[in-house]
């Protein structure tokens, strides 16, 4: 939208930097975006462990690890998107919508109770897909068409939010959320799991190599024979997918669809990317960047509820005020980067 | 542009989907008040005209900020947490009056709308992400401030939420004032011209001397000061502050309005009869649906699927 607006001030930027030793300052700066949310989190986790004894427990860690995880694979989703230059605000609907519909199929059997969140918030994504790759709107006006629509669905089949489906407690589908390995949530495993086959996607295949040239320049990859409206098409599908089975895993967890989540999660999901070092011009961005952009949006959540006296609003300033703080940052950086 | 290499036939079509594109808006209006006048029952009646309007007031005085916004090319995801903001503001310092109130309510619109165009145009963050973080941060600073409903208990507060001036409530003709303002702005004073100019193309907008970022601040400030006389207007209206729920969901019926309205999501161009328009339009559906029955699930799917019918028909109409 906004990606050649820059180029007077770019511009600009090349005559007054050109002479100076600007390959250093670009070394620095990539390294900045790279790792510098992995620092922030070492620092942020060291802080935390050493102000709250109650922050380097078990529980405390373990619990941590697995609402993150629901949120790192809307998140995983969420990164394709981002990279090709387009975004989803539809993810947060979705992962309620996967819940309910998931909670609603568990009397049917495990298997109806992955495939239908899958089925479901899978063609939503593509009906996304569709609207943008192959119509041309706008991705954030289609996917906040999406959000109002998924939950409208949701609340239809809720009885406008008034029934709660419940998950059998001894069933496998809610061992799949409540079960463990080697003392890990198996929620956890899922999810690293998911990560490794992102990143090997992303880094390793033909169609993560499109991911990144559709959102570096779309009419270049066109012209280098880049099929541009299937990729955008699959990392909107691909984002629908992700959102509703973390949707499925969560309401496994806790045993129950619950319709009122997920509102702001969208947010959270752009603000993990994005302090992951994917930039949000597209072209550019890390896999393993979100997981430590999850990580690190967990652990100030779970700083904030220790302090105790501060309650879930000052999470909500805080995220927000360190996802304009990090984008800015970004900005600053990446202006840079092009530069040269 | 088409028209060229295409026959004559197909020229005649497109001029006809032109127009339908550009009146549609009023169509559908015109289309759902009959369906209405015939279907419903008691809906033609002054009390019935007196709710309607009432309703539409605040939805349309934040999509009159939201044209602003997206003439320039951008948006304002804001708008809802700054209702909410403005509300939380008016219950604090309702202690010293009810104007002082509504002057801090507003200014705290104002605040976010710098802190919204600031990032935008200075730091050169997209509008979406920038007026996103504003929108978390929004509604969280609302609740730190105001954590629970608060009834507000003051004499002119009410006298603005249901009084009227010959059976024509306060809050509809602040409504109809602001609609003329801001179309009287952006057709009649060299900042409205400049802003669809930075719309329209912000390269070329620089190239030729016009004050970019100012304009585009200014732009901010006016969608953030809108919505929170919305913010004011609606609490005048419930005679309570609730900033967990006040203006949830806002941002999208501003965007649908303005986007049913005609105004391109690619900037350089404003309709204000259409964003009228538009906002009568999703009241009307609303309406439609809820008083036959029909859950207000529906609405919102009902919502989502007009939104992408708007944009879809104004696809190719784009810029000039």
């Amino acid at each position: 939208m906004t990606t050649d607006v820059d180029i007077p001030v770019r511009a600009k930027n090349t005559a007054e930097e050109e002479p100076t030793g600007a390959g250093r300052s670009e070394r620095l700066s990539a390294l900045a975006q790279q790792h510098g949310a992995l620092v922030t989190l070492v620092v942020a986790m060291t802080a935390a462990s050493l102000s709250f004894d109650t922050f380097l427990t078990g529980d405390n860690l373990e619990n941590m690890a697995l609402s993150s995880a629901f949120l790192a694979v809307v998140a995983l989703g969420m990164t394709f998107v981002i990279i090709t230059g387009g975004i989803d605000l539809s993810v947060g609907s979705l992962f309620a919508l996967g819940g309910v519909l998931a909670a609603w199929g568990s009397r049917y059997g495990a298997v109806v109770a992955l495939l239908l969140p899958l089925a479901v918030c899978g063609l939503i994504g593509l009906v996304n897909g569709l609207l943008i790759a192959r119509s041309r709107l706008a991705p954030f006006i289609v996917t906040l068409a999406s959000m109002l629509g998924a939950r409208g669905i949701l609340l239809s089949v809720t009885d406008e939010g008034s029934k709660t489906y419940l998950v059998d407690k001894g069933s496998f589908f809610a061992e799949l959320g409540q079960g463990s390995l080697l003392g890990v949530g198996l929620p956890v495993w899922i999810t690293v799991a998911l990560f490794v086959l992102g990143a090997v996607v992303l880094r390793r295949t033909r169609f993560g190599q499109y991911v990144y040239a559709v959102g570096g320049n779309e009419d270049a990859a066109a012209l280098m024979g880049a099929p541009v409206a299937r990729t955008k098409i699959s990392v909107y599908t691909l984002s629908g997918l992700c959102a509703g089975l973390a949707g499925a895993l969560n309401a496994a967890w806790l045993a129950s669809g619950v319709t009122i989540l997920g509102s702001g999660m969208e947010l959270e999901a752009i603000s993990a990317v994005v302090i992951g070092g994917t930039l949000l011009t597209g072209g550019f961005g890390f896999i393993s960047g979100s997981l430590v952009g999850v990580l690190l949006l967990k652990v100030i959540q779970n700083v904030i509820n220790q302090i105790g006296s501060l309650d879930s609003a000052y999470q909500q300033v805080v995220s927000g005020a360190f996802l304009a703080v990090v984008v800015i940052a970004q900005t600053w950086l990446g202006r840079r980067r092009r530069v040269l | 542009m088409t028209d060229l290499t295409l026959g004559r036939v197909s020229a005649d079509r497109d001029r006809l989907l032109a127009l339908l594109q550009e009146y549609g808006v009023y169509l559908g209006v015109v289309v759902l008040f009959l369906v209405n006048t015939v279907f419903t029952p008691h809906f033609l009646s002054t009390e019935n005209f007196r709710t309607q309007a009432v309703q539409v007031a605040p939805v349309l005085i934040v999509a009159l900020g939201m044209a602003l916004a997206i003439g320039s090319e951008g948006v304002d995801l804001a708008v809802g947490s700054v209702m909410a903001l403005s509300t939380s503001l008016l219950s604090l310092y309702l202690g010293y009056g009810p104007g002082i109130a509504v002057l801090i309510a507003l200014v705290g619109g104002a605040v976010v709308g710098v802190a919204n165009g600031s990032l935008i145009a200075f730091v050169g963050v997209q509008p979406i992400v920038a007026t996103l973080a504003l929108m978390v941060a929004g509604r969280g600073l609302a609740l730190v401030l105001l954590p629970q409903l608060k009834d507000v208990h003051d004499p002119a507060m009410a006298e603005l939420g249901s009084g009227d001036v010959l059976g024509v409530p306060y809050v509809v003709l602040i409504a109809a004032a602001l609609a003329l303002l801001v179309g009287f702005v952006v057709r009649r004073t060299t900042f409205g011209r400049s802003l669809l100019a930075i719309g329209d193309s912000r390269p070329a907008a620089r190239l030729a001397g016009l004050p970019v970022r100012r304009v585009l601040i200014l732009v901010y400030v006016c969608s953030g000061v809108l919505a929170a006389v919305a913010g004011v207007l609606a609490t005048a209206r419930l005679t309570a502050s609730d900033p967990s729920s006040l203006g949830n969901l806002m941002e999208l019926s501003a965007i649908t309005a303005v986007v049913v309205g005609g105004t391109p999501l690619s900037g350089g161009r404003i309709r204000i009869g259409g964003t009228v328009a538009g906002a009568v339009l999703i009241q009307l559906l609303t309406t439609t649906l809820i008083k036959h029955d029909l859950p207000p699930s529906w609405t919102q799917i009902a919502q989502a699927v007009v939104i992408v019918l708007a944009v879809y028909a104004a696809r190719e109409r784009g810029k000039r």
